[in-house]
């Protein structure tokens, strides 16, 4: 089949950018995107241009590191599919596709379709885990967790942490994100005694960073490759605010992002 | 490159205003407060059908209330600068949130009302001030003198008007649209959701939405069509 790739083509954080169509005349309805983008890269390569950049790891759609924009939508038309998951036989021949990086002041550029992500790191760092003592393996089934309560846990941790959610979203919002990973530890009894702190302190650095806020419309679920629900940013709102009336110190300690847009 | 936090500075946490998720709880409660308000005033303002004895007696009920009266406009004025103030401020940082906008972007699930709220809560605005002027404190009353006392002749010969009218519907509705997103939204931004009861509260937000908007206009509807004089 016949594609037109219309790509964003930026050198670095400091360049100007601008797309650049590429035609490709005999594209394997069977390839991924990203193997698409290979293709590309191997005939850019061979003419002696600058290969396409994007980033990319397990190619099984469970790692998080792939992801752009086509059409004006994350990860492409198909719902609940990574980039690296999408096979072009749900294009139509002849097609343009617009290819775009994701676009917040928070994942600030590195180059053509990659971008820095660490923002959501740092949330991570500032409250997503649990604390635990190391030693002996507990004994199975020791606490016992209701099916329901651990499906809700399982569906917020299937969160890859692709970003597909903050590119989705009308103000770069990173309320699915963060909500999701304080749901999937705070609905299971290990993670239920440090709820309110990690609430604080993920809430916190997500305040910290240069992410928008929640207007509760929706476009993150339907643009998340995992489907996350928004049940989620609603369990993030209330242990905040539970959290926030119950503070008793502020040992919570947010830390200033070192990779901003505007940073040089 | 390594992850190490090199050169990472300590920051106090936000606090709770300070967060965008705080703004927002204070945006649903004071939300919630004036669609309190909005059911009341819909449902005084329905004894328009009862007949001038019935709404004036209304009106006057509620001036003699007096020294209840002020506490609760105070309270009302309140929740709308909190709201207003915390949207703008939520805005500006939206905005800066995305520094380079998409070339192409699509909205493959938001509903048009809660893409439009931006639109409909200034447009609203402008039309309560407009309503205060010209059915509570009468300096804008074309059509005929704005009488002190008589809500009933002040509400049917302001809406022989017809763009008094027309200009009402329209902010109404819009009223209705800001509803529909900003009934079930409030929910959400305290924390309330449920894969059972959000679905429902979305239709209910709908329906209730339709049914203010509707009880709203039937009253310069009835004017303009002769039913009420």
């Amino acid at each position: 089949m016949k594609l037109r790739l219309k790509i964003w083509r930026q050198k670095n954080r400091n360049d100007k950018g601008s797309f650049v169509s590429y035609s490709m005349d005999d594209v394997n309805p069977e390839m991924s995107m990203l193997e698409c983008l290979d293709v590309l890269n191997e005939t850019l390569i061979e003419r002696g241009e600058e290969p396409v950049t994007f980033e990319h790891d397990c190619r099984e759609g469970i790692c998080g590191s792939c992801g752009f924009m086509i059409n004006g939508i994350p990860h492409g038309p198909q719902r609940a599919t990574t980039v690296c998951q999408l096979t072009m036989r749900h294009f139509k021949d002849g097609e343009e596709l617009v290819i775009e990086p994701w676009r917040a002041g928070a994942f600030p550029m590195i180059k053509d379709l990659m971008v820095d992500r660490r923002a959501l790191d740092r949330i991570i760092e500032s409250g997503g885990y649990i604390s635990v003592s190391t030693g002996n393996a507990p004994d199975g089934n020791d606490i016992l967790i209701g099916k329901d309560t651990s499906d809700r846990a399982m569906d917020a941790a299937a969160c890859i942490g692709c970003g597909a959610c903050v590119a989705a979203c009308p103000n770069a919002s990173a309320a699915l994100f963060t909500g999701a990973k304080i749901t999937h530890l705070g609905v299971l009894p290990q993670g239920k005694i440090e709820a309110e702190r990690r609430a604080l302190g993920m809430v916190g650095q997500m305040n910290t960073e240069d992410f928008g806020s929640c207007t509760n419309i929706g476009e993150c679920t339907a643009a998340c490759p995992k489907e996350i629900p928004l049940e989620v940013i609603a369990r993030m709102n209330q242990d905040y605010w539970r959290a926030s009336a119950k503070r008793r110190d502020d040992s919570v300690k947010p830390v200033t992002p070192v990779t901003r847009w505007n940073a040089k | 490159m390594s992850t190490t936090a090199v050169g990472l500075r300590e920051n106090r946490a936000p606090g709770f205003w300070q967060s965008t998720n705080g703004k927002k709880v204070v945006m649903a409660v004071t939300g919630a407060v004036m669609f309190a308000f909005i059911i009341g005033h819909l449902a005084g303002n329905l004894q328009v059908f009862e007949g001038p004895a019935k709404l004036n007696a209304y009106g006057n009920l509620l001036h003699s209330l007096g020294e209840l009266l002020w506490p609760v406009r105070i309270i009302l004025l309140l929740c709308i600068g909190l709201h207003i103030t915390a949207t703008v401020q939520l805005a500006l940082r939206n905005k800066a949130a995305r520094p380079v906008e998409y070339a192409a972007k699509k909205s493959i699930n938001s509903t048009y009302a809660s893409r439009t709220m931006y639109w409909s809560g200034p447009i609203i605005l402008a039309f309560v001030i407009f309503h205060l002027l010209h059915l509570t404190a009468g300096y804008i009353h074309p059509g005929a003198a704005y009488i002190e006392g008589d809500v009933y002749h002040n509400v049917v010969s302001g809406f022989q008007v017809w763009w008094v009218s027309v200009w009402y519907i329209f902010a109404v509705s819009l009223l209705g649209l800001h509803l529909r997103h900003g009934f079930w939204s409030m929910f959400q931004s305290i924390g309330l959701n449920h894969p059972r009861h959000t679905p429902m509260l979305k239709k209910l937000a709908l329906v209730l939405a339709l049914l203010i908007t509707l009880g709203y206009i039937s009253i310069p509807l009835s004017v303009l069509a002769g039913f009420v004089k």
